[in-house]
């Protein structure tokens, strides 16, 4: 009897763990990869046909692509993957992660096995813009995927109703302002029911403000990623311009204004006019009720807008069977063809030139002019903020612009703090 | 004679009790009624407004809730046979054995109900991935098997006992196990549903362990899966949010409107030291 | 053959603590005291291996202006949230053992926020809380109070995160009360009004007084509770903005596997540790005390 009783209980273990371990023989090339969302629409489902293309076009490799939720969770993920020893070969991660990943000893630069001519050839396809976040130290660390710029987008219905013309949306910041205070509409007893603009300031707080000090003539960080600029007065005066949106012109409401439900707040007719990933185009079209426009971004002394999104990296641990697997799998992803059709499901910009040539995306564009509005930005467009201990400078800078545009410090002394705090961590790696 | 005032009041407690009743219920009534209805009709509340399932279609296609529902039952039905036995052999230790080092065997114990592994995250990630469990979900569960809560509760059970039954079946030869078996376990019956349940719920809701430790859809209970399908980065909009929270909870709800004396007992007296 | 059982008992007793011994340590001692040891160490990096640092962590922590808005921020949450939701539940209990019309209803009502998981909960309130189309901004529209970023804004941010928390916890403290209150002979009551006593008189001098041991109880649990559970924060704000609404143990998580600086994670741990530690004394010295009192 004692012996049938602790029999039952070690079978019962055994039962338990033997739920867990599932395991199935391996004859392929198995390549596992974590990938974000960060826009609208149903991209898992996108990218589960791309990578069902790519299995049939290659049967000895198998690929397990995961969703795993924002930018920073999939970062998280995909190191923590690292950590504990699992197989993870590739990955696309935030395009400014790169230093954190090389600091780590994570990844391998692409120049290290992608190096047949036509290898070269196809490294040097993207446009230049988005090779910047690529490039540290000299060598080619990802591959541009789901990239994108800001772009505002503006509700033409709105701007007919004001008696403005629904094509011309504003082009520089003061027209911007005036624009905007037209189409903020107040209701008898004074309360606003639709206001003139929105930039978002959770989530990805630091790329607006990047946006709006390229155009104000200064850059945040050095390419190098171990200096940063945030006490600049140019850097100072466009956190103080995005406060006075809301408090001196009007037009926004004041607090913060978050990222992830703006879209519908557009959709809505919540606000008039709003910054966003252009990676949200597909999203706001489909949803969208009424006519709507996409243009750059204004001016103050020069267009602009950073460059956002993922690239494709591939990761040390791999084998070389593995990374020449891999490597296939990436190239497979941005020919141009599935740029072109990758592009048009989500509203991300094509990659490279030569997709605007494909014929889906030249009538794709000739229908929908939108859709090539981040492309002709990129003239203007420069590296998005990226630095060595990433995640911890951009909370630096993200707390700061929270804590003006909620009515805390002055834009100089919330700067100059965040200033300190990033000179701390980054005198290490100069 | 009776206060006469008590009438009145009793009515405003009525009307309170039924005022707070409606303000508790109203979030999930709200999230019934937007997973329901078309977008549109989100925050206008027109009975004629037309009904849909779309929702939960779109739900449903959009995110794996079918692995997750999967994993979460895993999860907790591992967990639970783990605690059920570890705590039960343990607690009839406690209850039932004189023993060098019980005192501070005993107060050991306790130390883990005033801190759990909820708050432990960082060390126990470590130990978690040296022993190669990340990504399992024998890896979420294995820091709660060993429960203090459990053992407590047991423990308190089978003191309960009563010593002449013990002695009876002692007498007629069975050995300690099988005292165990046939004696304590039965007894203490209405302990094991209690904690059962009280275990079942916290482990389904539970999630800054799970998303520590999951990194795949293989793995991740619905709690974490619902996280990043309702992250407001995915861009699904409320309605589909709505529909998807609404199948996450819904075997745990139902369960608890049909059993819902059993729970509330539960919960009363897992409470009570 | 009574020598043999003797040594057996014991043998037998620790066979059988044995695994779950084996796991509690692994999982909650060896980390108490493995945490406390890192929180000495520096995090190792890529070409920067870890090394003892004394209290350099401690120093920095006490530098860092996040972790001071954070230990204020769940000061400031438990503060609230505690004392609104323990009122509550009192009052929820009283009503659910009295002859309340529909009282099944009412009680189901109360106690279903306990078994949802605050992160569907979370979901569902985020649309609360949007400005202008969600609907508590609607609802303010009807009275013509103009709109405002709940979530958005340094001064309410916490406090919607300390409603939810109100909502989510006093369905379930009422359960310990109504226990309590179950106890009480209702003829007690009936005598007292009988008497001549009020409602309010009764329940001040002779209800509440003897609810005192499960306030003791429900306090402690709460307490913990509001360092314990962070899941909403994940999806309300992430903390924002500018750290507002975060809470100690999300500020851990970010700091332990977003920056991935587990020396400095453990640090804040510690002093997670001493908060818990407290509400334990607390709650010891009581069983003591009870335990005398007998």
């Amino acid at each position: 009897m004692k012996k049938g009783l602790s029999k039952a209980f070690l079978s019962l273990f055994v039962l338990a763990f033997l739920l867990m371990g599932v395991t199935a023989a391996q004859a392929t090339v198995n390549l596992n990869m974590y990938y974000p969302v960060a826009v609208g629409g149903p991209i898992t489902k996108v990218i589960d046909d791309m990578i069902g293309d790519f299995e049939k076009a290659n049967p000895d490799i198998k690929v397990k692509a995961v969703y795993a939720g924002n930018y920073d969770d999939t970062r998280v993920k995909a190191l923590a993957a690292l950590k504990a020893n699992q197989p993870v070969q590739l990955s696309v991660l935030f395009s400014i992660d790169v230093f954190e990943l090389i600091d780590q000893g994570v990844i391998v630069p692409f120049d290290e096995f992608a190096t047949s001519a036509e290898d070269k050839k196809w490294l040097a396809s993207f446009y230049p813009a988005l090779m910047e976040n690529s490039k540290a130290k000299g060598k080619i660390w990802g591959i541009p995927f789901q990239r994108s710029t800001i772009v505002m987008y503006h509700n033409k219905d709105a701007f007919k109703e004001v008696g403005l013309d629904p094509n011309k949306p504003p082009t520089t910041w003061k027209d911007m302002v005036a624009v905007a205070q037209k189409l903020t509409k107040k209701d008898a007893s004074g309360n606003v029911t639709r206001w003139g603009l929105h930039i978002p300031s959770t989530g990805y707080a630091y790329w607006m403000f990047q946006a709006l000090c390229i155009q104000n003539g200064e850059v945040l960080m050095n390419l190098d990623g171990n200096r940063t600029y945030f006490d600049k007065p140019a850097v100072v005066d466009a956190l103080q311009f995005w406060r006075d949106l809301a408090v001196k012109h009007k037009v926004m409401p004041e607090g913060t204004i978050d990222w992830g439900t703006l879209r519908q707040k557009f959709l809505e007719g919540a606000t008039a006019m709003m910054w966003h990933t252009t990676g949200n185009l597909t999203a706001v079209r489909e949803g969208a009720k009424f006519d709507f426009g996409v243009s750059m971004l204004p001016a103050s002394k020069r267009l602009g807008s950073p460059t956002g999104g993922g690239n494709f990296y591939i990761f040390k641990k791999a084998t070389p069977e593995e990374r020449k697997a891999a490597l296939k799998l990436i190239k497979f992803m941005t020919e141009p063809e599935l740029t072109a059709k990758w592009s048009i499901a989500t509203g991300y910009t094509a990659t490279r030139a030569d997709a605007y040539e494909t014929d889906v995306l030249k009538k794709y564009v000739s229908e929908f002019p939108a859709a090539a509005v981040a492309r002709d930005q990129f003239k203007y467009a420069i590296a998005e903020f990226a630095t060595h201990e990433n995640a911890r400078n951009k909370k630096f800078l993200d707390d700061a612009i929270q804590n003006v545009l909620t009515g805390g410090k002055s834009a100089k002394d919330a700067l100059k703090g965040a200033q300190g705090q990033a000179e701390r961590v980054l005198k290490a790696y100069r | 004679m009776i206060n006469r005032g008590s009438d009145w009041m009793q009515k405003v407690e009525v009307l309170a009790a039924w005022l707070l009743a409606f303000l508790w219920a109203a979030p999930l009534l709200y999230a019934i009624w937007a997973a329901f209805h078309p977008m549109d009709f989100i925050s206008r509340f027109i009975l004629t407004a037309p009904l849909t399932v779309d929702n939960f279609r779109n739900a449903w296609k959009v995110a794996p809730f079918a692995r997750y529902f999967f994993n979460t039952f895993v999860l907790v039905s591992i967990t639970l046979v783990g605690q059920f036995i570890l705590c039960t052999m343990a607690a009839y230790a406690f209850a039932r054995f004189e023993f060098p080092g019980k005192e501070i065997a005993f107060l050991l114990v306790l130390v883990q109900i005033m801190i759990m592994p909820d708050v432990l995250i960082v060390q126990n990630y470590k130990t978690i991935s040296s022993l190669g469990l990340v990504d399992t979900i024998l890896g979420i569960g294995l820091p709660y098997m060993a429960s203090a809560f459990g053992i407590f509760l047991l423990r308190q059970a089978f003191k309960q006992v009563p010593k002449e039954l013990v002695e009876a079946a002692r007498v007629e030869g069975a050995g300690w196990l099988s005292v165990l078996w046939k004696v304590y376990i039965p007894l203490a019956k209405p302990t094991y549903v209690a904690y059962g349940l009280v275990s079942v719920s916290y482990h389904w809701n539970n999630f800054l362990w799970p998303v520590i430790i999951t990194n795949s859809t293989e793995t991740r209970p619905l709690t974490v899966g619902l996280s990043i399908f309702g992250a407001p980065e995915s861009g699904v909009n409320f309605s589909v949010i709505s529909a998807g929270t609404l199948l996450a909870v819904s075997p745990l709800l139902i369960a608890f409107l049909l059993f819902q004396r059993q729970f509330v007992q539960s919960f009363m007296r897992s409470g009570i030291k | 053959m009574k020598l043999q059982r003797q040594i057996a008992g014991p043998v037998y007793a620790w066979l059988l603590l044995l695994p779950a011994a084996v796991l509690m340590v692994a999982f909650t001692h060896y980390p108490i005291v493995g945490g406390f040891i890192a929180s000495f160490f520096s995090t190792g990096r890529e070409g920067r291996p870890s090394k003892f640092i004394g209290l350099e962590n401690y120093s920095s922590m006490i530098a860092d202006p996040v972790f001071w808005q954070v230990l204020q921020n769940n000061a400031i949450y438990a503060l609230g949230v505690i004392p609104i939701s323990v009122s509550l539940a009192i009052f929820m209990a009283v009503c659910v053992n009295g002859r309340l019309p529909g009282r099944g209803i009412v009680r189901a009502a109360y106690f279903t926020p306990t078994i949802l998981p605050m992160i569907a909960v979370a979901n569902i309130w985020l649309f609360f809380y949007t400005p202008q189309i969600g609907l508590l901004d609607q609802i303010c529209g009807l009275f013509n109070i103009p709109s405002h970023s709940w979530l958005g804004d340094t001064k309410t941010a916490l406090g919607c995160m300390m409603v939810l928390a109100v909502w989510k916890d006093a369905g379930f403290f009422m359960i310990f009360f109504l226990a309590a209150l179950q106890g009480i002979p209702p003829e007690l009551e009936e005598a007292a009004l009988i008497e001549g006593a009020g409602r309010w008189y009764f329940f001040r001098r002779v209800t509440l007084p003897l609810l005192m041991p499960t306030m003791l109880f429900v306090l402690v649990n709460a307490t913990i509770n509001s360092f314990k559970l962070v899941d909403h924060i994940f999806i309300l704000t992430k903390g924002g903005p500018d750290n507002a609404s975060s809470l100690l143990l999300y500020y851990i998580y970010e700091v332990a596997f977003g920056f991935w600086d587990t020396a400095y994670a453990s640090t804040l741990t510690v002093v997670l540790l001493v908060i818990l530690c407290l509400a334990a004394i607390t709650q010891f010295r009581y069983m003591e005390k009870r335990v005398h009192y007998q």
